[in-house]
């Protein structure tokens, strides 16, 4: 019967796609280059796993009652018009959605506070810092300790911590490197955090997840994670050989448009913080300042406490 | 002179862009042949008394549902414009604007101006009907909202060809919506657009709740209500609750737009993420708004077709309110990488687990109203089998998105616009197709034709799985939404070839929908029973159809849930009806008290037209001659005390007579 | 004919009256949805005076606490024009409306003042977050209380034309329990918006 054929069919492509994914490494996702995105890779298949124990029974229930209840003369399946009420049956079934969710909502909420972004990543190597701000439509980065800046390409060293700081000049981008975890929403006015780290070498895609208008398209990026040295060198030779990224450079950069990828070897100071802050009057507590510090989590509330006085006292 | 016209068109209408044109072509080609015929066969009065000032609950019905297939075909264009875009991104078939402007009508279009009026127009034709009522509680109310309705498309639709389509999505985030990152009139048409039906929407959930809790026939309590009847309910309650928070919100942005406000803007202490959180507290109700009559239908077609009670109704019934309920406190998982720390997350992420549970419980109650039926497979039958599978895969995904952790890999990825797509097509389109095809004998006497019928549903079927199973896929190989173009590299491009050829699929299907309806009309002979399909069950099939004007001749005297079923089930047995429905049965006929018809809502809705382009294009006589309208005509309707009328017995006769002699 | 079928309930088993009453709740409910957002948006922006002026250094409490009373006058001259119509005193039922009308008229007048004060000291809709939220929300209670008082302008003219019948009671039934409910909103926008800024 055709339906049930249908049906078939349907669970196949859903098998398809699941198989695919675990061998291909063109799924990002569940291709993981760092400990969150393995993390959240395994929340996903767990999640796959508990949602088809459950939806293939339910599917497969439904052929094999809609093929033998078919009304047909010789039909010897049992006919109860009347039937309509069972509590044994309808308490089961309220029980295993209650149970898988209950279920569920354990892991969950246990895997919110583990993989909040805000969280910082433990290694026995120092944490660096990497200020991400989204621009109508590139991405500029700037290293506060390398005091070196790039715009849609970033650069960090292996299995060490990276905390990107995330803002936004103007409209809400989202800054998402999908191998290494999940994204966050860059956001005019406040500085969130985003904990990642890469526990390989490569180069990763990194795109802007959130629409921002015309050519926003266009801002995807390549994340290059490196040995140490490596990323050391690198940092010295722009330092070296590109020019310094100027307040002019920086209005330049506002301007809507696409861009190239570009290395400055230094920035204005606190070009981030400045730029974060372009609307929030001085001296008054905004929603702003009040949401970014009640959004990020306490280890590092004190981080943009610092930055801001140290912006306020300019 | 002729150059400030010149100057003024090129302003005004969109141009440069040849699909443009040749739509703006087409439409003033159809507009002067729509006038034409109109003219020719002298039937514009016609048109004026029969339909545009009609208060028939029936009529408004079928209007919604004209507009919605209209919709349909223009929110399914924009679809295959961006599949073809994304299926050959190096091509540049659409730019980068245009693509943008696309998505963003697809979107509005397809949930407020095909979804909407699809579901109202089958709660109008049906829920009097199942209720033994001859309207609903406010008849002019809502042919003003269908007419609210119908100006609020056309000036979203009129941005397509004067001025420009709003291009910053279907929900317009600001600071991207504001002045300062959409400077055109676009996102003016998407507020007053949105806004106007949605004062329209708003009124209609308030007129259901009335009909529902107030115009029911004797004998119905809530709890014998027909399984639908009580999905509307559910879905216009949460319309009551839902509505005047869009009204809000947009009314503040528009307020930042027209008036400088700082509501949602990045300067002036305005909040963003504000907007964020309101648009979402409508817009998540709205999806259970759209989706609750879908299970009401599924729940008819599936008693009808299995010849059996549907299973479970109190648990069905505490599910829809259950849902309705809860649907307000999960808006937040649309925003989960918002960052608005852990606990927020994990509560909103708790919350929408647990709409799961009811829908799940809904889930197996459509099944076990299978088990020991007699099931037979018309149409509106496959859509709802199709429906089971479909749903189920769609909700599981959606429950994979609500681990909140997790969805930080799947946020504004392919993998949700498949899961949406999965549970609004094969949830309410696939719902209201069913409805569609199981009532359509009851809107218009004859049913549609099985064979085209059943080819436009395995179309559809294997459309959407080829368009959106792979979708599934990019989503975790990281491509993101709204993206009009990508590279090469990424080995996106296969899979994006083959969702697009599904959705040339589900084209087709389309088509030949419309080749079913066209061939329907034209060839299928009217039938004479009232109870179409033979096995009816609620109030709907106990009279002729279509239904004449005033519904009832007597109104019904309800003993039972399935009343009309278990009426024929006493005939079969041959036993009697009981004394208050026979009594009722027999009553002599009296004289039906029926509301009069009205031009005023559709020209109050025209004025409403009026005052929102007037905005739009901030033209103040504009919006002055549109209010003034407004007010004009709420004061002509406060001064109108003749606007009802009594339907003589001979008349009542006369109609019964003939629909008698048609059933035999 | 009309008259010797109402009370057949023939249309839906419901007096039509009574249906509209009832219709009109549930408007009023998704009136208080309306108002709530606006409350909720207020509150959140309360704080975000963009280095502006806040509300305590520009609002003349004197002025809004007169014009509390006058409201709240309103409504009882308002219960009182319900007292004379089902009394069936038509002429009382003119003049309590006209009074809660004129009422209603003197604390728009004031609302008015108000606004133009506030202008004149330099803020507007457009001067801050709180300022936007501020003149939206009062400004809505406002134009709420406008609109009631052209309906309760064009009701008088009903009864003055038709009398007191079924239809036109109910007229003013709804009228006096919209005008209630705005006062009840006032009450709200009273101590949330002028109320908490001042203390």
């Amino acid at each position: 019967m055709r339906p049930v054929s249908r049906k078939l069919s349907a669970l196949l492509i859903v098998a398809m796609v699941l198989i695919l994914s675990g061998c291909s490494e063109q799924y990002l996702v569940l291709d993981p280059k760092g400990p969150i995105a393995s993390a959240q890779a395994d929340l996903i298949l767990l999640t796959a796993i508990i949602c088809a124990v459950i939806a293939i029974p339910v599917i497969a229930m439904t052929a094999v009652i809609a093929w033998r209840y078919r009304d047909r003369s010789n039909s010897k399946a049992k006919y109860k018009p009347y039937w309509e009420h069972s509590f044994k049956l309808e308490a089961i079934w309220w029980g295993i959605p209650i149970v898988a969710i209950a279920f569920l909502a354990i892991v969950t909420v246990n895997y919110t506070h583990k993989l909040e972004p805000s969280v910082a990543i433990q290694s026995e190597n120092a944490p660096i810092e990497i200020q991400v701000t989204s621009l109508d439509w590139k991405w500029l980065f700037t290293y506060p300790d390398e005091e070196i800046a790039t715009v849609n390409y970033v650069k960090f060293p292996v299995d060490t911590p990276v905390v990107f700081k995330l803002t936004s000049d103007m409209a809400m981008n989202s800054f998402w490197i999908p191998s290494l975890g999940g994204q966050l929403y860059t956001m005019s006015g406040m500085a969130m955090t985003l904990n990642l780290l890469a526990d390989e070498e490569g180069t990763y895609y990194g795109s802007g997840a959130n629409f921002t208008g015309k050519d926003f398209a266009q801002m995807t990026f390549d994340a290059d994670v490196t040995t140490k040295e490596e990323y050391d060198r690198w940092v010295q030779e722009v330092k070296d050989t590109e020019v310094a990224l100027t307040a002019e450079g920086v209005e330049e950069l506002k301007v809507p448009g696409r861009s190239e990828v570009v290395q400055f070897s230094s920035f204005p100071e606190n070009v981030f913080y400045d730029i974060m802050l372009q609307y929030v009057e001085e001296g008054e507590t905004s929603s702003h300042a009040h949401h970014m510090t009640s959004n990020t989590s306490t280890n590092d509330d004190s981080a943009v406490d610092e930055n801001l006085s140290e912006h306020h006292n300019h | 002179m002729l150059e400030t016209i010149k100057e003024f068109a090129s302003e005004f209408f969109v141009t440069g862009d040849p699909l443009i044109l040749g739509a703006q072509v087409s439409i003033g080609l159809a507009m002067v042949a729509i006038v034409f015929v109109l003219t020719f066969f002298k039937k514009w009065r016609w048109l004026w008394t029969e339909w545009l000032t009609t208060v028939d609950h029936k009529k408004i019905g079928i209007m919604y549902i004209i507009c919605a297939i209209l919709m349909l075909f223009r929110g399914g264009v924009d679809a295959l414009l961006m599949r073809v875009q994304l299926a050959a991104p190096q091509v540049e078939f659409l730019n980068a604007e245009h693509y943008n402007a696309i998505f963003t009508t697809h979107g509005v279009i397809m949930i407020l101006f095909m979804a909407m009026p699809l579901m109202f127009g089958l709660f109008n034709i049906i829920v009097p009907l199942q209720l033994g009522a001859r309207d609903v509680a406010f008849p002019f109310l809502n042919s003003f909202s269908f007419w609210m309705f119908f100006a609020g498309a056309m000036l979203f639709n009129v941005s397509f060809v004067i001025g420009g389509s709003p291009d910053a999505g279907w929900l317009a985030y600001p600071p991207l919506s504001e002045l300062s990152g959409s400077p055109g009139v676009g996102q003016d048409f998407y507020i007053w657009g949105i806004q106007i039906s949605g004062i329209g929407s708003l009124a209609t959930g308030i007129n259901f709740v009335a009909t529902i809790l107030k115009m029911r026939a004797p004998g119905m309590k809530l709890m014998k209500m027909p399984m639908f009847t009580w999905s509307v309910f559910a879905s216009s309650v949460t319309i009551m609750f839902a509505f005047p928070i869009l009204t809000v919100t947009l009314f503040l942005l528009f307020l930042d737009r027209y008036l400088g406000a700082h509501f949602f803007t990045v300067d002036g202490g305005g909040n963003p993420m504000m907007y964020l959180n309101l648009i979402w507290m409508w817009g998540h109700p709205e999806v259970y708004i759209v989706v609750l009559p879908a299970f009401g239908i599924f729940s008819e077609v599936a008693a009808a077709f299995s010849k059996k009670k549907i299973f479970g109704y109190k648990s069905m019934v505490f599910a829809l309110m259950s849902i309705s309920f809860f649907s307000f406190f999960t808006w937040a998982h649309h925003f989960f990488t918002m960052g608005s720390g852990a606990n927020v997350n994990a509560f909103f992420a708790v919350t929408t687990m647990i709409i799961a549970i009811p829908t799940g419980v809904k889930v197996f109650n459509w099944i076990f109203t299978m088990y020991r039926g007699k099931l037979s497979f018309p149409t509106p039958m496959m859509w709802m089998l199709a429906f089971i599978p479909c749903f189920v895969t769609g909700g599981m995904t959606g429950v994979m998105l609500s681990v909140a952790p997790a969805d930080f890999q799947f946020h504004n990825s392919y993998f949700l616009i498949a899961h949406f797509h999965h549970v609004l097509i094969g949830g309410v389109v696939f719902g209201y197709f069913a409805g569609l095809y199981y009532w359509w004998p009851k809107m218009f006497g004859f049913k549609l034709h099985e064979g085209l019928g059943k080819w436009a549903f395995w179309f559809w079927n294997i459309g959407f799985y080829v368009c959106f199973m792979p979708q599934y896929a990019l989503g975790l190989m990281g491509m993101t939404r709204r993206f009009n173009e990508y590279n090469f590299d990424m080995g996106w491009q296969p899979i994006n070839v083959v969702s697009t050829v599904g959705a040339f699929l589900m084209g087709i299907a389309f088509l030949f929908q419309v080749w079913q309806i066209a061939h329907s009309i034209r060839f299928l002979k009217k039938e004479t029973n009232g109870d179409n399909w033979g096995q009816g069950r609620t109030l709907e099939w106990s009279i002729p159809s279509p239904a004449p004007f005033y519904n009832f001749a007597r109104i019904p005297h309800v003993v039972e849930q399935d009343d009309w079923w278990e009426k024929k089930e006493r005939k079969a047995r041959g036993e009697a009806d009981p004394a208050e429905v026979i009594a009722a049965d027999t009553v002599p006929l009296e004289p039906i008290h029926m509301p009069k018809n009205s031009g005023i809502p559709i020209i109050m809705a025209g004025f409403w037209f009026t005052a929102g382009f007037g905005f739009v294009f901030d033209w103040k006589w504009m919006i002055i001659l549109g209010l003034v309208g407004v007010v004009a005509t709420m004061i002509a309707r406060s001064f109108n005390y003749n606007d009802d009328y009594y339907v003589p017995v001979e008349e009542i006769e006369r109609i019964e007579a003939a629909a008698l002699k048609g059933a035999k | 004919m009309a008259q010797a079928h109402a009370h057949k309930h023939d249309q839906g088993h419901q007096d039509p009256e009574q249906l509209k009453q009832f219709g009109f709740w549930l408007f009023m409910v998704t009136d208080v949805i309306l108002f709530a957002t606006l409350f909720a948006t207020f509150v959140v922006l309360r704080g975000n005076v963009a280095g502006g002026p806040v509300g305590s250094d520009l609002i003349e409490i004197n002025g809004i606490i007169v014009s509390t009373f006058i409201l709240l006058t309103s409504s009882f001259t308002s219960g009182l024009a319900l007292l004379s119509m089902n009394k069936g005193s038509k002429q009382g039922l003119i003049f309590w409306l006209a009074v809660s009308a004129l009422l209603g008229l003197s604390f728009v007048y004031l609302e008015v003042t108000e606004f133009i004060h506030l202008i004149n000291e330099g803020v507007n809709i457009g001067t801050s977050a709180y300022w936007s939220s501020f003149f939206t929300l009062v400004g809505a209670h406002g134009l709420h209380v406008s609109l009631g008082i052209v309906w309760i302008t064009l009701v008088i003219m009903q009864i003055a034309k038709r009398g007191i019948t079924p239809a036109t009671k109910r007229r003013v039934n709804i009228i006096s329990l919209y005008w209630h409910f705005l006062d009840a909103i006032w009450i709200f926008v009273f101590s949330i918006v002028y109320l908490m800024e001042v203390m």
